[in-house]
């Protein structure tokens, strides 16, 4: 027999609008086992917090139903509230009857119903519930961050400032990601590269950090706290060992190939380093544009190399870190506007993509900071069109949020650089952040003209073949706009990372429809994700601007940091176990396991499971032909009873 | 007054109770009659849960996990997938519609696929009417 304590919450209305709430108490103490059900508005709270404790005292209560929100919400908070009483926090059942019942019903009747079901099928699963003790671990120091953009590199110049030390892995061949690519940021208009390279350099520098760049990780073992991550090391063909980066290589070199950093714009060489203040400062070999790997001859980079540190036959390498967390910020891609065909990118020289103005008013960039067409004119009239593929239901409906604000500093820049019109095509303006709606009254000022109305084709000009037609509807006089102009600047939707799916799958982590990183909850636990000590900041989890970015990276930083802070973790006790008595050593288990958990003992001819290695999934159990192994805390009688529990009702 | 069945819903952690939960944070409505068991993985069920259900009068059973690719546990719900494939061919095979048993793969972000899933199969086993084959009277 066992005593169980049965506490109803209301949550405010949230679940009393739509389920008798006293009537669901009064029902819980007809329940065998039960000896005191009570209703409390909000049972998180502290005072509610404290009627549990009062009870499992006052009543001698051995297990505790909470009739409340979802589990994934308050179960830690309850099991404290356990804990602290004395009693095993795997005691604790939770009912969900706010998003699963009260949430999705208008008709109390119904959500009465079925809570009163929920209720019933916990009583019956909380009567087999068994005590369990937490394992507990070790945990490694370090802290892995995934992506050199600002986001990664400013969490990893907080945690390494902790004295922890931090591996950051990046893909590309420098750090810095897009903002390195920017010009100025809005609103304040500061150079980006004033405030970014120091921070780039920095991470150089600290002795706490390791900086992996052209790296990519290739498998993840482990779990919170013990981490075994992989890295491939990509072949550079260059010995960084050897490179002093005094990049008389890139001099000499024939081969060309695309510039990522000026966004396909113009040639860099094939042996070559990003942009000027790449970090770090050591060429890598894009083997697809070296003529010595495409004709098997040339090797000019080997012979002025005085450092002997080109080496052709280098080949990817793997390492292997520990580490106690990971931090993912592997950013953004724009959406390709290709496929748009009505805005003609690509096919007319005088549309451009958001990035490329960037590297246009950059003074790094292809034109030395000149707003120039391809053709080298410099262009009389500009149309910035808003929201494309962004805010649109056909592509993507999400807002990309940083557009408006960009928008209104190319229109300033333009106005700054050359004597154009410009005109904004917006469908609404979104100015929320700090100085932001400033920021707008003052390029309102300066003569920019808005049309309100989403840019809806863009056209070659038949009368004059150098100039395009920007067609749209002005939304408030109802007009329809036919604008010729010189220049046509799109605002893509940003999306994630084309390489997110992979991502996705190494780290274990769910991405929303988009394929932005869904985290744990959307409001209380923003960075952290399902997968426990792996961490997301940045454009990865939703656009966002570079102030909201770095203060999520801080975020990130100080998770990781409450992690690998501590010496030991407990980790869930809800692992399987076997019943040596009923084994027959078939051995299924053993095949089944992703983390190789049970092996089997030769000598007692039965599976062992280790539990440091298991995560708790119960796959084995359902394998396990004879029933020996016995899945804690879902185990087969408790999921059994809770059913019939459920189906009584 | 018209039938409501009673369905048994067995759905995975992290991908298909988080959908659901997201299902109620985003207020959508949909037929009360589902009541699920939380386990941590499709692959954690058996196929006895199911012959179970029925026996306890479950008029129809719907099973949600991660999309194949995307469990929590790597391979977890690839074995689910089989083992519940021949699952739904035993039931036929006892004489139990297989319009009563359905697997769904409902993501953690999927909480408008929840609705419409629960909103379907709710449907469609009322069609069906009660189940009495397997139930055991009590």
């Amino acid at each position: 027999m066992s005593r169980i304590g049965v506490f109803v919450c209301h949550c405010g209305l949230n679940i009393a609008k739509t389920v008798r709430v006293s009537e669901l108490a009064q029902f819980a103490s007809t329940l065998p086992d039960v000896v005191v059900a009570k209703d409390y508005k909000f049972m998180c709270s502290t005072p509610g917090q404290e009627m549990i404790a009062h009870d499992i005292k006052q009543h001698r209560l051995d297990r505790i139903i909470v009739t409340a929100c979802s589990p994934l919400m308050h179960e830690q908070t309850f099991r404290k509230v356990l804990a602290a009483s004395g009693l095993n926090q795997y005691l604790l059942t939770i009912v969900n009857i706010r998003e699963q019942v009260s949430w999705v019903t208008h008709d109390i009747e119904e959500g009465t119903a079925k809570a009163k079901a929920l209720l019933n099928g916990a009583v019956y699963r909380s009567r087999l519930l068994a005590p369990l003790t937490s394992r507990v671990i070790d945990v490694n120091d370090d802290v892995m961050v995934v992506g050199g953009g600002i986001a990664g590199i400013q969490a990893s110049l907080e945690l390494a400032n902790t004295g922890k030390k931090v591996y950051l892995v990046e893909k590309n061949s420098t750090i810095g990601g897009h903002m390195a690519q920017f010009d100025k940021t809005f609103p304040t208009l500061d150079c980006s590269a004033c405030i970014l390279t120091p921070k780039m350099d920095a991470v150089l520098q600290h002795k706490n950090i390791t900086l992996m760049t052209y790296c990519e990780v290739s498998e993840v073992k482990g779990f919170i706290g013990n981490f075994d991550v992989t890295i491939r090391q990509k072949a550079r063909y260059v010995d960084h060992s050897k490179c002093n980066g005094c990049l008389a290589c890139t001099e000499k070199c024939p081969g060309k190939g695309l510039s990522e950093w000026d966004e396909g714009l113009v040639n860099r060489k094939a042996i070559h380093i990003p942009f000027p203040q790449a970090v770090p400062q050591k060429p890598v070999i894009d083997r697809d544009a070296c003529t010595f790997f495409k004709k098997g001859k040339c090797r000019l980079c080997e012979k002025v190399c005085e450092h002997k540190a080109i080496d052709f036959d280098q080949q990817d390498t793997f390492t292997t870190v520990k580490v106690g967390a990971v931090i993912v910020a592997t950013g953004y891609d724009l959406m390709d506007t290709k496929p748009l065909i009505q805005y003609g990118y690509g096919k007319y020289p005088g549309v451009y993509n958001a990035l490329e103005i960037e590297r246009l008013f950059n003074s790094t960039g292809p034109t030395g900071g000149k707003v120039t067409l391809r053709d080298g004119r410099e262009p009389k009239a500009i149309a910035i069109l808003h929201c494309i593929g962004s805010r649109d239901k056909n592509h993507y409906e999400h807002c990309s949020r940083v557009c408006c604000m960009y928008s209104l500093k190319f229109a300033h820049l333009f106005k700054e650089k050359t004597s154009a019109d410009v005109y904004q095509f917006y469908i609404d303006m979104r100015a929320a952040g700090k100085g932001y709606e400033e920021f707008y009254n003052r390029i309102i000022e300066e003569d920019v003209k808005f049309i309100r109305g989403k840019g809806a084709r863009v056209s070659k000009s038949a009368e004059e073949p150098d100039r395009l037609i920007v067609e749209a509807e002005d939304t408030i006089t109802g007009k329809f706009v036919q604008l010729p102009v010189d220049m046509v600047v799109l605002s893509p939707a940003m999306i994630p990372r084309s390489d997110t799916e992979s991502i996705k799958r190494l780290f274990n982590l769910s991405t929303d429809k988009y394929g932005f990183f869904m985290e744990r909850h959307p409001k209380l636990a923003p960075l952290s994700t399902m997968s426990e000590g792996i961490f997301i900041a940045g454009v990865c989890q939703s656009p966002k601007d570079i102030p909201d970015t770095v203060a999520q990276a801080n975020g990130a930083a100080a998770e990781a940091l409450t992690i690998v802070e501590k010496d030991k973790l407990e980790l869930e006790a809800t692992t399987a176990m076997v019943n040596p008595a009923s084994c027959c050593g078939c051995q299924n288990c053993v095949r089944v396991c992703p983390y190789g958990a049970p092996a089997f003992n030769e000598t007692k001819r039965v599976s062992e499971i280790n539990e440091a290695l298991c995560k708790g999934c119960g796959l084995c159990a359902s394998v396990c032909p004879s029933a020996a192994i016995i899945a804690r805390h879902f185990t087969n009688d408790q999921v059994l009873a809770e059913m019939e529990g459920l189906m009584e009702f | 007054m018209s039938f409501e069945p009673k369905i048994l819903g067995i759905a995975c952690n992290w991908c298909t109770y988080t959908g659901a939960d997201l299902a109620g944070t985003t207020r959508l409505q949909y037929p009360q009659n589902l009541r699920v068991v939380r386990v941590m993985c499709s692959s954690r069920i058996n196929p006895s849960f199911i012959f179970r259900a029925f026996q306890l009068g479950a008029d129809g059973v719907l099973v949600g996990g991660c999309h194949p690719g995307d469990c929590h546990y790597n391979t977890g719900n690839l074995y689910a997938r089989r083992r519940l494939a021949v699952t739904k061919k035993i039931l036929e095979f006892s004489g139990i519609e297989p319009e009563r048993f359905r697997v769904e793969w409902i993501s953690a972000s999927e909480g408008n696929r929840y609705a419409e899933v629960v909103t379907e199969f709710t449907e469609q086993v009322k069609q069906l009417g009660p189940q009495t084959k397997f139930k055991i009277s009590r």
